[in-house]
């Protein structure tokens, strides 16, 4: 026998309530990450007629929609700023922080067979579901730059924290969508839930209005939606509806978001145990 | 002294019976069960899938594992791939593990071959540069080459199993774990599977081999171990495990009845109840005269109506080779008239003839499916039973006669 290199022993044992978060294993199949991301785009644009044209459809039908009802017809405030280009900005996060949020919460439960016959980190699942909605979102961005050249917005530094207000739609769809995908194993009723879920949340979130038109007293209650913080980042980032970012509101959204993702983890991590026996 | 492989202690799984593990529910069940259990600490009934599994595997061995549908092979597999985790006691594994318990896992209709490869071959634990280095190896084992471009919802489902087998083929783990996946695929090409796992054994690896074919077991490992309700009953050498579990403690008196447990669920809406074997009139016999024709009798119900079913019989030797593969419906009439069998309970009883078999052992499965649909159940090893020659041709020679069969031929002696 040739001399064999020492082998990673592995112990197989009940857990016990909180198991480390096991971070070492996710990095091992990063490269599983990215197939999955890979699968999901490729799977959605060889199968639809009209492939990244939704991408761009979905977001300008929308702020369409939106500017005529809420623009012109309600003459809701828009903080200075044309309504369209209003809403878009808000849109952006929104629709990549919706669908994200709902193909964590099902990305579990659609790759069941998956989970009961191979090991990986079932991370990998959610994960890579929040990951392929970026794609959709790169396109739309692009559909927001056309649409900021249109209306002459002036560039701004401020533009350059947008990544940072990206990382925290997607930390936020990832903590949700952890508890969510993990309840949905348990409790079909999740599925059920979603999308009202989704559409009570964009109405608590300033998308079709400004945060300007919440009263100062509930402010504090309105900014613990991490997505208050998110959106209101995009507008200040890109069309500088308000002077100066209210920073400690953001905090608080980012604090907010933080916590559900660790949250979300530990959760995540105690029941993926059961995965395999129950999906 | 040599390298341990695995190390199992006294490991355990439990399922909980009509309570939350087995299934997923909705919250309108379970809200009132909470409160239920608060009131009177019920916690619903308890299955061990395996208990006080230990044992010790060698680094290079194949071990084979077998038993009975429900004896906890499948549980016992899955805790060593790290699918799902013990209840109680502790594995040690030592090195990467590879597992197969399905083959093709995650692959996509829609996508085309070679991205299948990629994705499939990621989902079991490659990197991407183990892939782009064996790509060629594995288009070329997988004999599909000429459509590698082609999405695979293109694909014959066997043409599906080779690409599915050859990515799986070409993991090199330090062990590997095999499900029964052989089962499926031409048997050109599951030559060429055993084959491939021959090699991989012959490479220093450890390899737990899983399977219902005895002759494959027999062929491709050295030692077995057999379950039973989830515990381990023997370790031997396989040949000699092979044999115990064929005729030791698995042989109930020419009738085998089938308890819940014992049923997958994926059965359902069929329920096989027992398989008696009875000779000379006398019901239940594990002995049969070969003078006399054997009554096999199937009895199972139906909970709803099933279309196509037919519900038939396998004979096997005690080598694990087929003799014979008989179902109620092989009668195109009888296909006909019962094309749809409605609810109920039922009898499918057939006449293996007289002065036919062969004395020594014989293994009786059963399998109940509709053609290219789905496979309600079955079980390869459902009863043994004994025949006993006395009476049989030739027998006022003492000597065993070769293969099988042991048929009276109707011998002319022609003076020319």
């Amino acid at each position: 026998m040739t001399e064999s290199t020492p082998l990673p022993v592995i112990m197989l044992k009940p857990p016990k309530g909180f198991s480390a978060l096991n971070l070492r294993d996710l990095w091992i199949y990063r490269e599983l990450v990215f197939f999955m991301i890979w699968r999901d785009i490729k799977v959605r644009y060889k199968q639809t007629l009209l492939g990244a044209a939704w991408a761009i459809l979905q977001p300008v039908m929308t702020m369409i929609v939106f500017t005529i009802f809420f623009g012109n017809l309600a003459a809701v405030p828009s903080d200075g700023v044309p309504y369209p280009i209003f809403t878009y900005t808000a849109l952006l996060p929104w629709q990549l922080f919706s669908k994200a949020l709902q193909d964590a919460a099902r990305s579990l439960v659609a790759n069941r067979h998956m989970i009961t016959k191979v090991y990986f980190p079932r991370l990998v699942l959610p994960l890579s579901s929040i990951m392929a909605g970026l794609v959709d979102f790169a396109i739309a961005l692009v559909v927001l730059v056309g649409l900021m050249i249109y209306y002459q917005t002036p560039l701004r530094w401020s533009m350059l924290s947008l990544p940072l207000f990206l990382l925290m739609t997607l930390i936020t769809a990832l903590g949700v969508g952890l508890w969510f995908a993990a309840l949905n194993v348990l409790y079909r009723d999740i599925a059920y839930v979603m999308p009202f879920l989704a559409q009570f949340w964009m109405f608590i979130t300033p998308i079709v209005y400004p945060a300007s038109m919440v009263p100062e007293r509930w402010r504090m209650l309105y900014y613990l939606n991490p997505m208050t913080g998110v959106v209101e980042g995009f507008r200040w980032a890109m069309l500088g509806t308000v002077p100066t970012l209210p920073i400690n509101m953001i905090l608080l959204s980012v604090g907010v978001s933080l916590v559900v993702l660790v949250s979300g983890l530990f959760y995540f991590r105690f029941m993926e145990r059961l995965f395999a026996d129950m999906v | 002294m040599a390298e341990i492989s695995i190390r199992a202690h006294k490991l355990g799984k439990q399922y909980r019976l009509g309570s939350q593990v087995l299934a997923y529910q909705t919250l309108r069940e379970s809200l009132p069960q909470w409160f239920q259990r608060k009131k009177n600490g019920h916690e619903g009934e308890v299955l061990w899938a395996l208990r006080d599994v230990s044992f010790e595997i060698e680094r290079g061995s194949v071990i084979g594992i077998i038993g009975r549908n429900g004896a906890g092979k499948s549980t016992l597999l899955k805790i060593l791939s790290r699918v799902t985790e013990p209840s109680e006691g502790y594995a040690e594994i030592h090195g990467r593990v590879g597992a197969l318990l399905e083959v093709g896992t995650g692959f996509h209709p829609e996508l085309t071959g070679r991205e299948n490869i990629y994705l499939n071959g990621a989902i079991l634990g490659m990197h991407r540069s183990d892939i782009d280095r064996k790509l060629d190896e594995i288009i070329d084992f997988s004999e599909v080459e000429k459509f590698i471009d082609t999405p695979i919802k293109r694909y014959s489902s066997g043409m599906q199993m080779r690409l599915a087998f050859s990515v799986a083929a070409h993991l090199e783990p330090e062990i590997l774990v095999v499900d029964e996946v052989l089962a499926v695929g031409d048997a050109d090409f599951q030559r060429k599977c055993l084959g491939k796992m021959q090699d991989v054994s012959t490479e220093g690896r450890t390899v737990l081999f899983v399977s219902h074919n005895m002759s494959a077991i027999l062929r491709l490992t050295q030692e077995a171990i057999v379950l039973n309700h989830g515990n381990i009953v023997k370790r031997a050498p396989t040949p000699e495990a092979v044999d115990f579990y064929l005729a030791e403690g698995f042989a109930e008196e020419g009738q085998r009845l089938w308890c819940d447990e014992e049923i997958p669920p994926s059965a359902a809406p069929f329920r096989p109840i027992a398989m008696r074997v009875q000779n000379e009139g006398r019901s239940f016999t594990e002995s049969v005269r070969s003078t006399h024709p054997i009554v096999v009798e199937l009895e199972y119900e139906l909970t709803s109506p099933i279309s196509g079913l037919r519900v038939g019989i396998y004979l096997m030797n005690s080598r694990g080779e087929y003799i014979f593969a008989s179902f109620d419906t092989d009668d195109p009439q009888f296909f006909a008239q019962y094309a749809t069998r409605d609810p109920g309970r039922y009898i499918s009883r057939c006449l293996v003839p007289a002065d036919w078999l062969n004395e020594g052992k014989y293994i009786l499965g059963m399998n109940a499916s509709a053609f290219r649909v789905k496979r309600y159940f079955q079980d390869e090893h459902a009863l043994v039973f004994h025949v006993d020659g006395a009476g049989a041709p030739g027998k006022h020679w003492v000597e065993s006669r070769v293969g099988p069969l042991r048929p009276k031929l109707d011998w002319r002696i022609l003076k020319q």
